[in-house]
């Protein structure tokens, strides 16, 4: 597994080099990509298409920026290309557009459909008996669009337990902190009483995440994974100006510097 | 070159000055399109509601139904798109005073890529009964726009921009439903723009003339309702149109004018528009050059009208 920070690397240097993405939001979902890319996952890399492998949709597609550097971390493709974020032509689309780029199984950028998506992907799959499984990661302010709580009504009713969602609780969203925009708490009670079984950890924590995701239980599961948003530079932390904002060269720099 | 956005924003707090009735819902995105200013001046009419489209479409009818005139934004295609039956079924069937902001219009958003490049919000709200749609050119006519709106009874949407585009118009030329603008008058061809692409029918005519090819270029701000006086004048004058947007090529302006003139004065309409396809990451610039939406081809264009004749 590479380390988070090299994951954390190319996050900043691609954002700095398009000059416009999500730092603050791609940086809180180093650890759950890794866990999940190299943990839990059943994939072929190198054969993306593979119909028995497990189906990831970053329903946050803001955080873009993540998903390719692990991507192409993991083999899909040339760690060179992650230069042309947000290039015209380049496939690494400001939000991930399916069919511009290996290893993608959903395009993704309005919020709030990931789940949906997910939930429909899942049923299909097990219909067909497939083992695949599909994992969602939805942002904590994302909780606000309704569209995520039809899907959260509809999961277990339905009795879909092939699809693991994980909640980036970066407690941040684009204006402010998500309790001072539009409050989303109790968080585990709300998604206890839709019929979930919800554990919460932290979410940079490796042996935290590979537990929470190890839960046996006969109903859908949803992780809360604890995060800080801008995980890693301290000056990105917890920061909603970071949200959607390239560091400039000297930013760039001293951000760099805090991972050595 | 300023951003209509900041044009927009600053009607909006004018129009907040005059009227006690103005009252902002936003969706978490007031710091990317500016409406922190609205907050940060009337902190008590300014509500956020979270990323959550189709309540503030619904916030804004209830609030409308309470005697409010509601400013809603977010970016055009969830402003427009997200709460579409919202819009349409609450906010226009009742005729309510709401007004709707859909910020970063077109592919002015060019990074972002194809779903935040909003390319179908004027024909998703120029087909809704009792809706007026307008399309400001520059940051000047946006916030006439804004103001204009205050007086409009029923549901008004505005379309601007996030990134900096030419000025056409002095601060103080109104916008008036119903009314177009025409910029430049000539006999071989009429060009009718909206938006960002009235500069471009501007530039587009000047290397027309360069090579003795005069065309009116008319500023189509007002789509819904749409100025058929001057599009009855323009026919009588040439027989060709060419119009342009940042748009799909359906249901947008070239659907407008061609709905109108088609039964009134039949003649050939051209389009410059997004050619039924989406958008893709690249800088603005780049993303308009790849969707053919430039000064360059509206020449073309108007070349090519007059070769068929
Ligand atoms: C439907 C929709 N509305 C608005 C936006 C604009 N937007 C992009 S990211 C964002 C904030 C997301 O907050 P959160 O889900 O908490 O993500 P994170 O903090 O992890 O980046 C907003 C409002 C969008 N992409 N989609």
């Amino acid at each position: 597994m590479v380390a988070a920070k090299v994951i954390r690397q190319d996050i900043l240097k691609m954002i700095h080099d398009a000059g416009s993405g999500h730092p603050g939001g791609s940086l809180s979902l180093v650890e759950i990509l890794l866990h999940l890319y190299w943990k839990e996952m059943k994939i072929e890399p190198k054969n993306p298409a593979w119909q028995e492998r497990d189906r990831l949709i970053l329903s946050k597609g803001h955080g873009a920026p993540a998903l390719y550097s692990i991507l192409a971390r993991r083999g899909y493709f040339s760690v060179d290309r992650l230069n042309s974020l947000r290039k015209l032509g380049s496939g690494l689309e400001g939000h991930p557009h399916m069919q511009s780029l290996p290893g993608l199984d959903c395009s993704t950028g309005s919020l709030g459909h990931g789940l949906g998506i997910a939930a429909g992907l899942a049923l299909g799959l097990s219909l067909k008996k497939s083992k695949s499984r599909v994992f969602c990661i939805l942002g904590d302010g994302e909780l606000q669009e309704g569209s995520i709580w039809e899907s959260a009504m509809s999961i277990p009713a339905l009795k879909q337990t092939n699809i693991t969602v994980v909640i980036d609780r970066n407690h941040v969203q684009l204006d402010d902190f998500v309790k001072n925009v539009m409050p989303v708490e109790p968080l585990a009670e709300k998604w206890l009483s839709f019929g979930w079984f919800v554990v919460t950890c932290d979410g940079h924590n490796m042996d935290e995440l590979k537990k929470a995701f190890s839960t046996k239980t006969d109903k859908p599961l949803v992780i809360i994974a604890e995060t800080v948003k801008g995980k890693g530079i301290s000056f990105m932390e917890n920061n909603a100006l970071w949200h959607g904002k390239a560091p400039d060269e000297e930013q760039l720099k001293n951000a760099l510097k805090e991972l050595k | 070159m300023r951003p209509t956005r900041e044009g927009y924003i600053e009607g909006l707090l004018e129009a907040a000055e005059m009227d006690k009735r103005v009252i902002v819902v936003d969706g978490d995105v007031s710091r990317s399109t500016g409406t922190i200013a609205f907050k940060r001046r009337f902190p008590d009419r300014f509500f956020n509601l979270g990323i959550a489209e189709q309540n503030m479409a619904e916030y804004s009818a209830g609030l409308a139904l309470a005697g409010y005139i509601p400013f809603y934004s977010t970016y055009a295609v969830f402003a427009a798109g997200r709460a579409w039956d919202q819009i349409r079924t609450s906010i226009c069937n009742m005729n309510l005073n709401v007004r709707i902001g859909g910020a970063h219009g077109g592919s002015s958003v060019g990074p972002d890529g194809a779903t935040h490049q909003a390319l179908e919000d004027i024909a998703i709200t120029r087909v809704l009964p009792n809706m007026t749609v307008l399309v400001p050119a520059d940051s000047n006519q946006t916030r006439q726009a804004v103001l204009a709106s205050l007086d409009i009874n029923g549901p008004v949407y505005i379309r601007y921009g996030r990134n900096p585009v030419p000025e056409v118009y002095n601060r103080d030329i109104p916008v008036v439903p119903g009314k177009g603008n025409l910029l430049l008058e000539g006999n071989h061809a009429t060009i009718v723009a909206v938006g960002v692409m009235v500069a471009y029918a501007l530039e587009a005519a000047e290397m027309l003339a360069a090579k003795g090819i005069y065309v009116s270029v008319i500023d189509m701000v007002s789509i819904k309702p749409l100025d058929t006086d001057l599009l009855l004048d323009a026919a009588e004058k040439s027989k060709f149109f060419v119009t342009a947007e940042d748009h799909q090529i359906n249901g947008g302006l070239f659907g407008a004018v061609s709905e109108f003139l088609s039964q009134h004065a039949p003649c050939r309409i051209i389009p410059v528009a997004v050619n039924n396809r989406f958008g893709c990451s690249g800088t603005p610039e780049e993303v308009m050059k790849k969707l053919e939406l430039t000064a360059d081809i509206i020449k073309k264009k108007v070349e090519i009208s007059l070769e068929i004749d």
